[in-house]
C-alpha cells in the first residue's frame, strides 16, 4: 500500500466517525462492546480473530467461568490472509478485532504501524520468566510488550527413522553430517531426499538464527540489515551444496505432495518448529509409529544452539474498546487454564511451567512409538539463541523471498546472490516507508 | 448414427475404365449423412477429455479416505469406499458448517441472482421497447460496465461498504450481486427480438395497462431469455468468490467457495488439521447443485439461443 499518510489518516477519521454513528449495529462488528463502556474484566464482549483451532475452546471455556462475557472467535483467514483482512480493517477504521492472533515474524510490523496495543501497563510487564526465552522476546518492542505468546517453535529434526534405518543411515548430529546423509539417502534410492525445499523465507531466517546470524537489527526505525554475515554465510554455503547436488526434494511445504512426501518416505526428514507433532498426527496418519525426533543439527559438534521457527502471540488491538477484559482472557488463554486445552489438543506451550512440567516431559507419543518427544523438544526452547529481531517489515520482507532468494532454487543464482537481491530490495522497501535503513 | 459408405476413398483415385467422363459427382454428404473427420474426431475426443479429467477426478477421489488419497492412483479407486463416510464428516465436520455455508450460498444465490434477473428483464424490456431521452447514454454505459469485471470493482466497494457498516453482513455480497451489466445487455438485445412492437400496440388499443401487458403479454415471450440469465448470474453468483472473500470475515457468512478454501488453507498452518478428503467432497457437493440445475433449465435454455435463427 503506498497510500499517503495524510488519506490514511483521513479514511482513519472517517471510519471512526462512521463507526461512532453506526455505534456497533450489529453485534459481530468489532470495536468491543459499547453496551459496557466501564471495560471491566467481568462483563462485555469480545471479538478474537484466529486461525488456531484451539482459540475456540478455551474461549467457551472462559465463558463458562465468566458467564456475563461473550466472545466471538471468527478464522478471518490464515497467516497473510488474516494480515490483509486486519490492515484493511485499520485502514477503514471498522470491523477491528479485540484480538488478534499474529505470528511472531509479524509482530513488529503490526506494533510499529500503531495497530497493537502496548499491554506492558496492564500487567504483561510482571510475566518476566513465565515464558521460553524465544517467545518471551518475540512480543517485545524495546520495554513495550505487543501481545502474549500462544505456542513456540523451537526447532528440532524430525525424522522418518524407518526410512533412515532401511540404508543404514545415522541421524545427524551435525550439519556437515547431516550433508553427508543426504547424499547416502539419495544414493541409496533416488526417490528418497533427505529434506525438501523450494525457498521458504522463515525456515531461512530460522537456520540463520541458529547459525547465530543477526542480519535485522532494529532500533526504534533504524534498521541494519546484513544478509551476508557469518551466520548467513554459514547457512548458504551448505544448503548451496545441497541445492547443487540436487538433495533436496523440489516439493513446497504444506503442499499435498509434502504431505504425500512426508507419508511415503520420500522426504525423510523436517528441520522445523516444535508444533510439527500435531501437523502430522492430523495429515500424515499413514507415517504412524515412523517418525522420531532429535535435536537440531549443530554447526560445532557437541554445542547445543537452536532456534524459534514459526509460533503466535495473541495481540490486543489498539482500537479495542475493551483492552481490560481483552487482556484478561488473553491471560487466561496465555498462561491460565487455557494452556492445558492447548497442550492437550497437541499444541506446543511457551511457558516454562509447561515445559518443566513432569506430565508434559514424560508424555510418550504414540504416533512417535512411543518417544518422550517433549524432552527433545523442551530442550530446543531452553536452547534457542537469543537476540534475534525480525524487520518491521518482515510480512512484506517475506512475501518477496521466493522471487529473490528462490531463484537460487530453479535457476543458476547462488544462494548467495539470491540474499543479496531480497537485501536489495527490502532494503529500498524500508526507506521508502519510511525507515533508515543500511 | 447412420450408416454411411466405407472409409472415404484416396482424392486421386482414376475414373473407372468403360465411362465417359463425369460431369458431376453424385453428392456423398447430406444433412443427414455428415462428412466425417478423423482428425476432428480425435480433436474433440482430447477436448472432451481435458474438459472431463478433473471432473472425474473430483468424483474418484471423494470416495478416498485422507490416508488414500496420497497412497493410492489419482485416477482410479482406491479400493476401500469412503464416500458415505466422507459425506458425512464433510457435512458435521465444526458443527455442521458446511451446511451454514451452504445454505448462505443459496441466500446470495436466491436474492442475489433472482435479484439480478429481475432488475434485467425490467431494465432491459424498458430499454428495448420504450424510447426516451437519454437511451443512447444509458447504452453506452451499459456496454461500458460490461467491460468492467466485477473483481476490480471489489476493493472500491469493500471500502465503500465499510464506511456504510455494511461489510461483515450478508447484504455486503447480495448488493452487489444484484446489478448484472451483462444480463440487462442481453436482455435488452432478446427482448428487442422477442417482443414484435405491433403486438404491445395491439394490447394498447385493446385498453390492456402496461403493468398487465408486461405481465400477462411480454414475459411468456421473454421466459427464454429470462432462464438464460438467470442461469448465468446463478453461476456467477454460486461461483463468487473475490467479493465474499474481502467482505465477510465472520464464518457463518461464508459461501461454500471461500469456506472450502478455509478448509483448504487448514492444511498450511502450523496446529491447523488437515482435511483433504472434505476439501474434495465439499467440492462435489458444492458443484452438484449447479449441475442439477444446468440439466433442468437446459430446454429452456436451448429453445432460448436458437430462436429467431428459423423464420417460421
Amino acid at each position: 500500500m503506498s497510500t499517503p499518510r495524510t488519506l490514511w489518516r483521513g479514511a482513519a477519521v472517517v471510519g471512526a466517525l462512521t463507526l461512532a454513528l453506526t455505534a456497533c449495529s450489529s453485534g459481530g462488528s468489532g470495536g468491543g462492546s459499547s453496551d459496557d463502556s466501564s471495560g471491566s474484566a467481568e462483563s462485555g464482549s469480545l471479538l478474537v480473530w484466529a486461525w488456531d483451532n484451539t482459540v475456540e475452546p478455551i474461549a467457551e471455556s472462559y465463558m463458562d467461568e465468566h458467564p456475563d462475557v461473550t466472545i466471538d472467535v471468527v478464522n478471518a483467514g490464515t497467516g497473510n490472509d488474516q494480515y490483509t483482512a486486519l490492515q484493511n480493517a485499520v485502514a477503514a477504521g471498522s470491523g477491528i478485532p479485540d484480538l488478534a492472533q499474529v505470528e511472531y515474524y509479524a509482530v513488529p510490523q503490526f506494533a510499529i504501524g500503531g495497530a497493537l496495543a502496548d499491554i506492558s501497563g496492564l500487567g504483561a510487564s510482571d510475566l518476566e520468566g513465565t515464558y521460553s526465552p524465544g517467545p518471551w522476546s518475540a512480543v517485545h518492542q524495546g520495554d513495550a510488550i505487543y501481545g502474549l505468546p500462544m505456542d513456540s517453535g523451537p526447532m528440532a529434526l524430525f525424522y522418518n527413522t524407518t526410512v533412515f534405518e532401511k540404508y543404514g543411515v545415522d541421524v545427524p548430529t551435525t550439519w556437515d553430517e547431516y550433508l553427508d546423509a543426504a547424499r547416502a539417502l539419495h544414493a541409496a534410492d533416488p526417490s528418497v531426499y533427505i529434506a525438501n525445499d523450494t525457498g521458504d523465507a522463515g525456515f531461512t531466517t530460522s537456520m540463520i538464527w541458529q547459525a547465530g546470524g543477526h542480519p535485522f537489527q532494529v532500533d526504534g526505525t533504524d534498521v541494519t540489515i546484513d544478509l551476508a554475515d557469518a551466520g548467513s554465510q554459514k547457512f548458504a554455503d551448505l544448503w548451496q551444496q545441497l541445492i547443487d547436488e540436487d538433495l533436496l526434494a523440489p516439493i513446497s511445504s504444506w503442499s499435498d505432495e509434502w504431505y504425500q512426501g512426508l507419508g511415503n518416505g520420500t522426504i525423510a526428514s523436517l528441520t522445523i518448529g516444535a508444533w510439527m507433532p500435531g501437523n502430522l498426527e492430523a495429515g500424515v496418519e499413514q507415517a504412524s509409529g515412523q517418525w522420531r525426533v532429535a535435536p537440531m543439527p549443530q554447526w560445532e559438534a557437541g554445542a547445543s544452539a537452536s532456534a524459534e521457527n514459526g509460533g503466535s502471540a495473541l495481540s490486543v488491538m489498539e482500537a479495542s474498546q475493551n483492552k481490560d477484559l481483552a487482556y484478561d482472557f488473553l491471560t487466561y488463554l496465555s498462561n491460565g487454564p487455557g494452556t492445558r486445552i492447548r497442550i492437550d489438543a497437541g499444541g506446543f506451550p511457551a511457558t516454562t511451567a509447561d515445559l518443566e512440567s513432569d506430565a508434559f516431559l514424560g508424555k510418550e507419543s504414540e504416533y512417535f512409538g512411543g518417544q518422550k518427544i517433549n524432552e527433545v523438544l523442551s530442550q530446543s526452547a531452553a536452547d534457542v539463541v537469543e537476540g534475534w529481531q525480525y524487520l518491521p517489515f518482515q510480512v512484506y520482507a517475506n512475501s518477496i523471498f521466493n522471487d529473490t532468494v528462490g531463484q537460487a532454487y530453479v535457476s543458476d543464482t547462488s544462494l548467495a546472490d539470491g540474499l543479496a537481491a531480497w537485501q536489495e530490495q527490502v532494503t529500498t522497501y524500508g526507506n521508502d516507508q519510511g525507515f533508515t535503513v543500511q | 448414427m447412420t450408416t454411411t459408405a466405407p472409409a472415404t476413398t484416396p482424392a486421386a483415385r482414376p475414373a473407372r475404365p468403360g465411362r465417359g467422363p463425369r460431369l458431376r459427382t453424385p453428392r456423398r454428404h447430406s444433412v443427414d449423412r455428415p462428412r466425417r473427420s478423423g482428425l476432428l474426431t480425435v480433436l474433440t475426443a482430447l477436448v472432451c477429455l481435458y474438459s472431463l479429467v478433473p471432473l472425474a477426478w473430483l468424483l474418484i477421489n471423494a470416495t478416498k479416505s485422507q490416508g488414500d488419497l496420497f497412497t493410492s492412483f489419482g485416477l482410479w479407486f482406491s479400493g476401500n469406499f469412503h464416500l458415505v463416510q466422507n459425506v458425512t464428516d464433510t457435512l458435521t465436520y465444526d458443527d455442521g458448517i458446511f451446511v451454514r455455508w451452504l445454505g448462505n450460498t443459496l441466500l446470495y444465490v436466491v436474492a442475489g441472482a433472482g435479484g439480478a434477473t429481475l432488475l434485467a428483464v425490467l431494465g432491459g424490456y424498458g430499454l428495448a421497447k420504450f424510447t426516451f431521452p437519454g437511451k443512447r447514454a444509458v447504452f453506452a454505459v451499459v456496454i461500458g460496465a460490461v467491460a468492467v469485471p466485477g473483481t476490480a470493482l471489489a476493493v472500491p466497494t469493500f471500502l465503500m461498504f465499510s464506511r456504510m457498516g455494511l461489510t461483515n453482513t450478508p447484504w455486503a455480497v447480495i448488493i452487489p450481486s444484484l446489478i448484472s451489466p451483462f444480463g440487462l445487455y442481453l436482455m435488452w438485445t432478446f427482448a428487442a427480438e422477442a417482443i414484435p412492437t405491433e403486438l404491445l400496440e395491439a394490447a394498447r388499443v385493446d385498453g390492456a395497462g402496461e403493468a398487465r401487458t408486461f405481465a400477462q403479454i411480454c414475459l411468456p415471450l421473454l421466459a427464454p431469455g429470462i432462464v438464460t440469465v438467470l442461469l448465468f448470474t446463478m453461476v456467477a453468483t454460486w461461483n463468487n468468490y473475490f467479493l465474499p472473500l474481502i467482505m465477510l470475515k465472520d464464518p457463518d457468512w461464508y459461501p461454500l467457495t471461500v469456506g472450502l478454501n478455509a478448509w483448504n488453507a487448514q492444511a498450511a498452518t502450523a496446529g491447523g488439521e488437515a482435511i483433504f478428503n472434505l476439501v474434495i467432497t465439499g467440492s462435489v457437493l458444492t458443484i452438484l447443485p449447479l449441475v442439477v440445475a444446468f440439466l433442468l433449465l437446459q430446454r429452456y435454455w436451448q429453445s432460448g439461443l436458437a430462436s429467431g435463427s428459423v423464420k417460421e
